[in-house]
């Protein structure tokens, strides 16, 4: 994989079961009393946040030094961007620097993919404007593969679908590995076509809510309703918001997920989103590991013989404590 | 200064009779013999052998930036990439900064045109003043001052009520006619490609094509009450064609033209996120382009204008979203649509030559001097094409100050190789004359 702009580059169901093995194999590392390989040393990679997004850049970095690559953070509200400097500018500045790959976070759908034609090094998007957001994908199903087999799984992704790089990228992720999805939401919030997406849609949370073995919720922002997705938040959450009324009637086995930041209260209650079968602590869990993956990848181009070299070998899966493992499904 | 040509060998469409092969002589501006074995004495030669000789072009949709953003294109560069397309005569839209809302201002970009003198440059005039879509600019002093056609274009006339008052003002102004950018903000607002299955999977907020559709219905209701001449500019969608070829049927004095781009490229182009397919009205999907192709066939859209939109190269190296809409088009007009009309057999090169000289020269109220027969006693303003040459088109090989062509590595068969422009020589072998 030269750059990772969208779960297409994973190379279907092959090259996405590939990288989550990779990512199993660094979850081991992760839980090692020195939680560090040097894989990457001597790589350089460069976070370049438009957005912010704390979590997601803390993530990307501490993958990089787990794998003993330097990092660096271009803060774009304190730099040379704000005189402005355009992206293009900005990217053969840092490529200046002698950098090994760029994770970008950007509002604009599509500037990961202008950025490769401006630099030499990887380029990971950590989320492009209502795009694509594969290393969410990616973690999601890691930390679902490890209570699921996702295969002819059911999941409902409920909400805000048109405005959600992370919808766009899981509608992908799961079909890719066999899911059957549906996507639930006002049908203001759908995308304005679904020709070529592999989903069923309803609009119906409550008839959907039977049926389904995961519920991934999106985050619901106020700023819908003055574009005029839905009347009100009140009204959004009677409809579409998985309440504790719901969540009673949901099948015991069925999980619960949720990029983050959760709206508690709007999109899940707040007693849901603390229970036991939600997976959402999991997930950012499962992040650095995956993350760690997929900087491994690909940053370990075959040159020189050394592809491989310091990659976590079958000793290292071995050694991941199954005792540690995540729960399996049946837990209340 | 007699300037004399002799352009021999070619093939006269011109749209009065069927094609001939005839030598055209030009002296003193104007056409003086059209035949064989004309004894044209000391005129230079110009060999149009195996070439079409036509009445020059007129592009009655570019944007020549001057004033305000010579960065991109200016009336001189302009000019010379129309002359090198086959033009003789374009209409330069008013967004430029200052707006064409001031017959100052008018009279400025027209002077300009006459200094450089590789073009016949004509202004539209704003609508609305500022082109801010609430009052009336001064259209009967624009008219004055040389304008014919008036639009906000850029933006949409969105005020119902505004727009009225324009088509009944308009019709003090004999020969004027009110173009509309149709594409309703509200619908439009915050997109930045034609909303479809392309926009869906590329996340790019998208432009539905109802925002045309609900423009051009509304401004029909609007024409037919108030008797107003109304043109759509660059129109885009199978719905508007048939609200068009609806209205025509029913008499209402309407027009319509096409870009290049609209019946030949779609929203798939946006695929790789580059900044060069972005446009306003977008490209669309192939239902839209078909039945554009299909409405430009059949006449229900007049004629292909360019909507030349040149953009400084630093304005489209950034992500899709960021870049301002536009694509270059008067040096390949000519090549793209005679590849993809005429070399396919939709249209006869009669037939384009229709849609690319007369009919648009007729809009703009310019048959008095551009795309009018050739024969003797006419002005001067002819093309010659070679409709065998093949080329491919490079970005940084044109005239335009600007490199952001749709067409880049596209081959095309279809060269201009000679332009006059009232007697005078602006193009000859394919080269500006100045």
């Amino acid at each position: 994989m030269r750059h990772l702009l969208s779960v297409d580059d994973l190379g279907g169901r092959a090259g996405i079961e590939r990288m989550l093995d990779l990512a199993d194999s660094f979850l081991a590392v992760t839980r090692r009393e020195i939680p560090k390989v040097p894989a990457l040393l001597g790589k350089v990679v460069v976070s370049l946040f438009y957005e912010e997004s704390t979590r997601t850049r803390l993530s990307f970095e501490t993958a990089a030094k787990r794998l003993s690559a330097d990092t660096m953070t271009f803060s774009v509200s304190t730099s040379s961007v704000k005189k402005g400097e355009s992206l293009l500018d900005t990217v053969q500045t840092i490529e200046a620097m002698g950098i090994d790959a760029i994770v970008v976070r950007h509002s604009a759908a599509g500037a990961p993919h202008r950025i490769t034609g401006w630099t030499r090094a990887a380029v990971v998007n950590a989320g492009d404007g209502r795009h694509e957001h594969p290393t969410q994908a990616l973690l999601d199903a890691f930390t679902l593969r490890q209570h699921r087999q996702i295969e002819g799984t059911r999941i409902a992704i409920v909400g805000d679908i048109v405005h959600s790089r992370v919808a766009r990228s899981n509608v992908k992720m799961f079909a890719a590995l066999g899911a059957d999805v549906t996507l639930v939401g006002p049908p203001t919030l759908m995308p304005e076509s679904l020709e070529g997406w592999p989903v069923g849609v309803s609009h119906d949370l409550d008839e959907v809510l039977g049926e389904v073995d995961i519920v991934y919720l999106l985050r619901i922002q106020q700023e819908r309703i003055a574009s005029g997705c839905f009347p009100s938040l009140r009204e959004y959450t009677a409809r579409w918001g998985l309440t504790a009324s719901r969540a009673a009637r949901l099948k015991p086995d069925v999980l619960v997920m949720h990029p983050g930041p959760m709206n508690r209260g709007v999109e899940i209650a707040f007693d849901v989103a603390g229970a036991g079968i939600s997976l959402v602590t999991q997930q950012v869990t499962n992040g650095v590991a995956v993350r760690m993956a997929v900087l491994f990848d690909i940053l370990q181009e075959p040159k020189d013989g050394e592809a491989g070299d310091g990659a976590p070998d079958e000793g290292g899966k071995q050694d991941r404590p199954e005792e540690d493992g995540p729960k399996e499904d049946g837990h209340d | 200064m007699t300037e004399m040509y002799l352009l021999r060998g070619g093939t006269i469409v011109d749209g009065t009779t069927d094609p001939r092969r005839a030598d055209v002589f030009v002296r003193d501006g104007l056409i003086a013999d059209v035949g064989d074995d004309i004894d044209a004495a000391g005129a230079l030669v110009l060999d149009a052998e195996g070439c079409v000789v036509a009445p020059g072009l007129v592009d009655i949709q570019v944007h020549f930036r001057e004033p305000g953003r010579e960065d991109s294109e200016t009336i001189e560069t302009g000019s010379r990439a129309a002359a090198l397309g086959g033009c003789t005569a374009v209409v330069c839209m008013p967004n430029t900064s200052p707006p064409l809302d001031d017959a100052a201002v008018v009279q400025s970009v027209l002077t300009r045109g006459r200094e450089v003198g590789l073009c016949d440059v004509r202004a539209a005039g704003c609508i609305t003043k500022g082109r801010e879509g609430r009052e009336l600019a001064p259209m009967g002093e624009l008219y004055d001052a040389g304008v014919r056609i008036f639009t906000d274009d850029g933006d949409c006339v969105a005020d119902a009520t505004v727009m009225r008052r324009a088509f009944e003002y308009a019709g003090a102004l004999a020969g004027a006619v009110v173009a509309q950018h149709a594409e309703d903000p509200s619908l439009v607002a915050g997109g930045h490609m034609h909303e479809g299955a392309w926009s869906a999977r590329l996340g790019i907020p998208g432009r539905p094509s109802e925002a045309e559709i609900v423009i051009v219905a509304r401004d029909l209701a609007l024409a037919r009450r108030t008797g107003g001449r109304y043109h759509v500019l660059h129109l885009s969608t199978a719905g508007a064609a048939e609200l068009v070829r609806r209205a025509k049927a029913e008499g209402l004095a309407v027009t319509a033209e096409c870009t290049p781009q609209h019946f030949t490229l779609t929203d798939a182009c946006c695929e790789g996120y580059d900044p060069t397919f972005k446009m306003n009205p977008p490209l669309r999907g192939d239902e839209d382009r078909d039945a554009v192709r299909a409405a430009l066939v059949d006449g229900t859209i007049d004629a292909i204008a360019t909507d030349h939109a040149p953009h400084a190269p630093e304005t489209k190296a950034v992500p899709f979203e960021e870049a301002p809409p536009g694509m270059l088009g008067v040096e390949t007009a000519f090549a793209v649509a005679h590849t993809e009309l005429v070399v396919s057999g939709a249209l006869s090169l009669q037939e384009l030559l229709a849609r690319m000289s007369w009919r648009p020269a007729a809009i703009a109220g310019l048959r008095d001097s551009h795309g009018g027969p050739v024969a003797p006693g006419s002005p001067a303003s002819l093309c010659v094409f070679d409709v065998g040459e093949r080329w491919t088109v490079d970005p940084g090989g044109g005239a335009s100050r600007s490199r952001n062509t749709p067409w880049a590595g596209r081959e095309l068969l279809g060269k201009v190789r000679h332009t006059l422009l009232g007697g005078s020589a602006t193009v000859i072998d394919g080269e500006a004359t100045r």
